[in-house]
């Protein structure tokens, strides 16, 4: 007999409103007007997200922690602070979403052709984007949260099938874009193989795809050592694939270049967020106590991450490539808190760090990528760095708060990113990782070079005669840099509220 | 009787509120400056306010004070925790009492008279603005250097008078010769500074603390090289800053600020810094008798120093210059010879200084403001019927300085004459010969200035000055009148500083004119006027200086000070520099390039791995996967 699956629906809240709505968005996209349909979709996914924040910090609040829908959703601490932090990337990631110039005006149409030109030229748009963003944001939400196997599958369909699809929707260079979707396609498609052989080789092991069974079987079942361990490295290689750790990194500078920059944006964030939650809630939770397995191999791949990262990033020429590496790199600093595990002390304080780190990069990001959608050419955004040179001359204001981005990129004092890259190293050193600080903070130096390398290209190089033009930015990617160039100073000045609240996240990681 | 004990006040009334003394000019200088162009119409009446507002302050502060028994006069206001790092605790506090109030009355008092004079003086310049709030910024400074109850309190303020020093000599930065005059400034501040900042970190290191009161108290407990090593480094310190040997030699370029700033900063107040630190701290040198001698000896050395070049400088403010060096070393003569009367004795003098050179100053302001900024003072000559007020504000401040009786130089500098002789007749005799030469060069100034036929320029047309300028000009010659008398007959101020540093001995007999010492200075003070009434006031001036003789020569090159700087400290730290950058470019930087080749060749290779097609990669995962895999299996295996 099957009994019907009890839901509580209050503590999912937050995702039934993201889901519900990108519902009605389809709904939209098939029954209203065309030329109506921004008019819905803009508001309807601004309200679904920043209800859903709500929804959140109301559960915050109210201190839930609780095993949702039979077992397959932990609520707890860490979920609520990922889903916060991924809900508000969400929220600035839409509002660049809301320009024109970003998204393709006829999808279909081939690039270059004649449908193409007519659609472009009855202003056309392909409004499908914003319930396509809801979808991955909800997939994001589910994603870090899952408590068994099956649901974290379902969650990294969830959130990266409308993100392949996203990526081939840039209004310029369609064919480097719809080049970027499919790469992006097939590779996530192959991790994705990894990850379910990896999903089935644990269950064979452990005979459930519970988390907190998984975990109580390692000390129980013997003699199936060879399926718990090929199962760990299968579903490790998956969930590395998404955050772009080394070696699995290759996509993300070709679909970060070729994806529209506001897409670019949200991966950059709210996917690396979901993704790294994920990944800590997997190895942490059901794979903890194996810890002396993986450790030493997910130390190799932080080295490894961050080394690439930061080497290849010197020699980019491309703004977004820059960035994609760039963030490689960060998943790299990020790694060498998660291999830190310890007492539970210890685990709470690596954990802590994470989270910080994963909100104050994330707003950055997007901070960054707002900028380089306003600094434009006649064929779209101006990516080639040379296009850059001299921007600090024409539009000062611009580039100073592109400048402030890279310093926290780099990690320099009064930004949030120092406070990031200080706590992760500090609860590493804390933890016995010690060399991969040393590798982290060496690899921080070379990655100050080519931050400082825009930043000198920006200010102290002459602007070029036909240089880019700086367009008007709508109101919602000047709010977007305000907010994020606000948050990065606040979080890097006074940053021990979100560092309490980081704290108290990380106290209930390990809800069974 | 040993100095009164320090108490912490904690009632109100205008003491519990004497912080306001720095906080109005400071404010004063952050208005300006923040508020730029707009409030260029009325700045410098907010300058002056702000000012007068401070002195009004510290006078009534100074009634306050008085009103207390004298043993309670040293008190100590908490203000804020500064710094609290572990053990270094930093508690910003004022310490008030009489030594800390008289600086603060000179201050604020001269302060605002050159702030006044100012107005006029400055009212050609478009920066005018910019001027008094680095006025009102250097008064904040001044004051919590003399104010604050710690050593770093006074160390920020030392560093705040060094920057508004800075800003004020390079004011018209317009002018190379300013903007150089400037950095000297800055520069040898610099070693001094360094001095004074170790020699802080010492006395943390021994007493744990840099509050004045726990350091004094315990300054037994301390060993005589300690001690001596502190004092010595302090007195680096105050050598650079008051423009003492071997650090003088930016005192007379700093001439090239705009005269009020001489006035004020080179002459009254700023320079006489050192000797505040010195008795300041005069626990800490009575521990070190060996630091106390080289002060005298740095003391000695310079007034003589001073006062040589002094007669051979044509121009005015660098002879004025010449003599406040010449002055502050008879102050630090005084201050190292310790006990009440040497510190008495420094003090009233460089009160009465801050008088009449002050006004002295203005007095040569008022001349070059009437002469077309000329400051060559064989171009003057006559102006005493042209400029009355100016000469006879000129003449009182030059009858104090040369020490005439009864204005106010002879009381202060017979003091530390008598005090000198006292202690060793090498001292007393350079202080006596110092007297002579005082009066020789600024007889031979008041000459070639006011006396003799007119050399000017041919489109001078000298007038008086304005009545903002005369004015303050007036009120500090009265100073120069009667400034010494108040302070020395009946031993005024000694009883008033007794509970900073005490009373005299039974030795002392108070103030003695007609000893030998003072005779001797007086009769030779005479001799210095009559031979330079030989030589610039009977004869005629020629308009071209000559030759001279070898020592002429050396003292207007100030006596080869430059060419010692040079020695000492130009060439060795050009010589390190250029040690240090062919280091630098062969050693590090060849690493660092090296590296960075490295690396960026690295990137290169690496880069093209990327091919962009994504069957390589699937590759690149499928290869990664095995390897993880693989790894995981032989650590799970091990």
């Amino acid at each position: 007999m099957i009994s019907a699956p009890t839901i509580e629906y209050l503590e999912i809240a937050p995702l039934l409103l993201v889901f519900g709505a990108a519902i009605i968005g389809v709904l939209v996209e098939a029954f209203a007007p065309r030329h109506l349909r921004s008019a819905f979709h803009i508001p309807l996914t601004l309200l679904a997200i920043a209800g859903a924040f709500v929804l959140t910090v109301l559960l915050a609040v109210d201190k839930t922690r609780t095993v949702a829908v039979m077992g397959a959703l932990a609520i707890d601490g860490t979920t609520l602070f990922l889903w916060g932090t991924i809900l508000v990337l969400a929220f600035i990631s839409v509002l660049l979403m809301n320009d024109e110039g970003q998204f393709v005006a006829q999808a279909a149409a081939v690039p270059g052709s004649a449908e193409e030109q007519e659609a472009v030229l009855e202003g056309q748009a392909q409004t499908e984007v914003y319930p396509l963003a809801l979808f991955a944001i909800g997939g994001m939400l589910i994603f870090p949260a899952s408590n068994d196997l099956l649901m974290l599958f379902v969650a990294l369909e969830v959130m990266s099938l409308p993100l392949y699809l996203l990526c081939g929707l840039a209004r310029r260079r369609r064919l480097l874009s719809q080049e970027a979707a499919v790469k992006y396609f097939l590779l996530g498609a192959f991790s994705s193989g990894f990850l379910l052989y990896g999903i089935a080789m644990l269950y064979g092991y452990a005979g459930s795809l519970d988390l907190a069974k998984i975990s109580a079987a390692l000390g129980t079942v013997s003699g199936m050592d060879p399926l718990l361990v090929l199962g760990t490295a299968l579903l490790g290689v998956g969930m590395l694939f998404k955050i772009g750790a080394a070696p699995f990194q290759a996509w993300k500078p070709d679909v970060y270049q070729g994806a529209p920059t506001p897409v670019t944006a949200l991966m950059a964030s709210g996917t690396l967020v979901a993704a790294f939650g994920a990944l800590l809630r997997v190895f942490w939770v059901a794979l903890g106590n194996l810890d002396w397995d993986w450790s030493p191999i997910l130390w190799g791949v932080a080295i490894l991450t961050m080394v690439i990262g930061v080497i290849l990033a010197i020699t980019q020429t491309d703004i977004k490539r820059m960035l994609a590496y760039s963030s490689i790199a960060h998943a790299g600093f990020l790694l060498t808190a998660f291999v830190a595990t310890g007492g539970p002390e210890q685990n709470r304080v690596a954990l802590s760090s994470i989270l910080f780190y994963l909100a104050a990069y994330g707003v950055t990001t997007v901070g960054a990528f707002a900028v380089v959608t306003m600094v434009r050419d006649t064929g779209g955004e101006a990516g080639h760095l040379s296009r850059w040179a001299g921007l600090g001359k024409r539009s000062p204001i611009l580039a100073g708060v592109f400048a402030f981005f890279l310093l926290a990129f780099a990690g320099i004092p009064l930004t949030s990113g120092f406070l990031g890259k200080y706590a992760v190293f500090q609860a590493a050193v804390a933890g016995g990782a010690t060399p991969l600080v040393i590798v982290g903070v060496v690899t921080s130096a070379i990655a100050a070079f080519f931050y400082a390398r825009v930043i000198v290209l920006m200010f102290f190089s002459e602007p070029a005669a036909d240089g880019p033009v700086i367009a008007a930015p709508t109101v919602g990617t000047a709010l977007v840099v305000a907010l994020a160039a606000t948050v990065t100073v606040v979080l890097g000045v006074l940053p021990q509220p979100m560092l309490d609240l980081a704290g108290a996240a990380a106290r209930s990681l390990f809800v069974y | 009787m040993s100095p009164a004990e320090i108490t912490q006040y904690s009632g109100g009334g205008v003491i519990g509120v004497s912080w306001l003394m720095i906080a109005l000019p400071l404010a004063g200088a952050a208005i300006l400056l923040l508020g730029g162009r707009r409030t260029d119409r009325w700045g410098h009446l907010l300058g002056v306010a702000m000012s007068l507002a401070s002195f009004v302050v510290a006078v009534l502060t100074f009634v306050a004070l008085l009103g207390r028994d004298p043993a309670q006069r040293r008190l100590d206001i908490a203000l804020f925790d500064f710094i609290p790092a572990g053990s270094l605790d930093v508690k910003m506090g004022l310490l008030i009492d009489p030594l800390s109030i008289s600086f603060a009355l000179l201050i604020t008092g001269v302060g605002t008279l050159i702030h006044i004079y100012s107005i006029g003086y400055m009212s050609h310049d478009s920066d005018r603005r910019r001027f008094f709030s680095y006025l009102n910024l250097f008064v904040a400074a001044m004051l919590l250097l003399v104010l604050a109850d710690n050593y770093v309190g006074l160390y920020i303020g030392w560093e705040g008078v060094g920057l508004a020093s800075y800003l004020l000599i390079g004011f018209w930065q317009f002018k190379p010769s300013a903007a150089v005059a400037a950095k000297k400034a800055f520069i040898i501040n610099r070693v001094g500074d360094v001095g004074l900042a170790i020699g802080i970190f010492t006395l943390f290191a021994t007493f744990g603390t840099v509050g004045f009161k726990p350091i004094f108290e315990n300054v037994g407990g301390a060993s005589a090289g300690v001690m001596t090593a502190v004092g010595l480094l302090l007195l680096l310190g105050a050598v650079g800053k008051s423009a003492q040997l071997p650090l003088q030699a930016w005192l007379l370029d700093a001439m090239e600020g705009p005269t009020p700033v001489s006035a004020l900063i080179h002459a009254a107040t700023m320079v006489t810094a050192g000797v505040y630190l010195i008795t300041r701290s005069s626990p800490i040198f009575e521990a070190a008798p060996t630091a106390q001698l080289v002060v005298t000896i740095v003391g000695a050395a310079t007034l003589l120093f001073g006062a040589i070049i002094g007669c051979a400088k044509d121009d005015i403010k660098k002879g004025l210059a010449g003599s406040t060096m010449s002055q502050i070393g008879y102050m630090f003569l005084a201050a190292g010879l310790g006990g009440a009367v040497g510190y008495v004795a420094a003090i009233a003098h460089l009160l009465t200084h801050g008088f009449f050179k002050a006004g002295l100053f203005l007095g040569a302001g008022s001349v070059m403001h009437a002469m077309n900024d000329e400051v060559d003072m064989r171009r003057y000559g006559g102006l005493r019927k042209i400029m009355p007020i100016t000469f006879g504000t000129f003449m009182l401040g030059y009858l104090a300085i040369i020490g005439i009786p009864p204005f106010a130089g002879w009381f202060t500098k017979d003091s530390i004459i008598e005090a000198a002789v006292q202690k060793h007749w090498i001292l007393g005799a350079a202080a006596i010969l110092g007297a002579a030469l005082t009066a020789f060069y600024m007889s031979r100034m008041v000459f070639m200035t006011f006396f003799g036929e007119k050399r000017w320029e041919p489109d001078t047309h000298p007038h008086e000055s304005p009545a903002n300028m005369t004015g303050p000009m007036i009120l500090l010659a009265i100073g120069s009148v009667f400034g010494g008398a108040f302070l020395v007959l009946g031993d005024r101020f000694m009883t008033f500083l007794a509970p900073v540093i005490g009373a005299p001995g039974p030795e002392y007999h108070g103030f003695q004119p007609l000893a030998p010492p003072g005779i001797i200075t007086f009769v030779l003070v005479l001799a210095g006027i009559g031979i330079a009434w030989t030589m610039y006031g009977k004869r005629p001036v020629p308009v071209v200086a000559p030759r001279g003789s070898f020592a002429t020569v050396a003292a207007r090159r100030d006596l080869f000070g430059d060419a010692l700087n040079e020695a000492l400290f130009m060439r060795p730290g050009q010589w390190l520099t250029r040690v240090s950058v062919w280091f630098d470019n062969r050693g590090v930087d060849g690493l660092v390039n090296g590296l960075a080749a490295t690396i960026g060749g690295t990137s290169g290779r690496l880069r093209r791995v990327q091919t962009g097609f994504a069957r390589s990669y699937a590759m690149f995962v499928f290869v990664g996967a095995v390897l993880v895999t693989g790894a995981l299996l032989l650590v799970g295996t091990l």
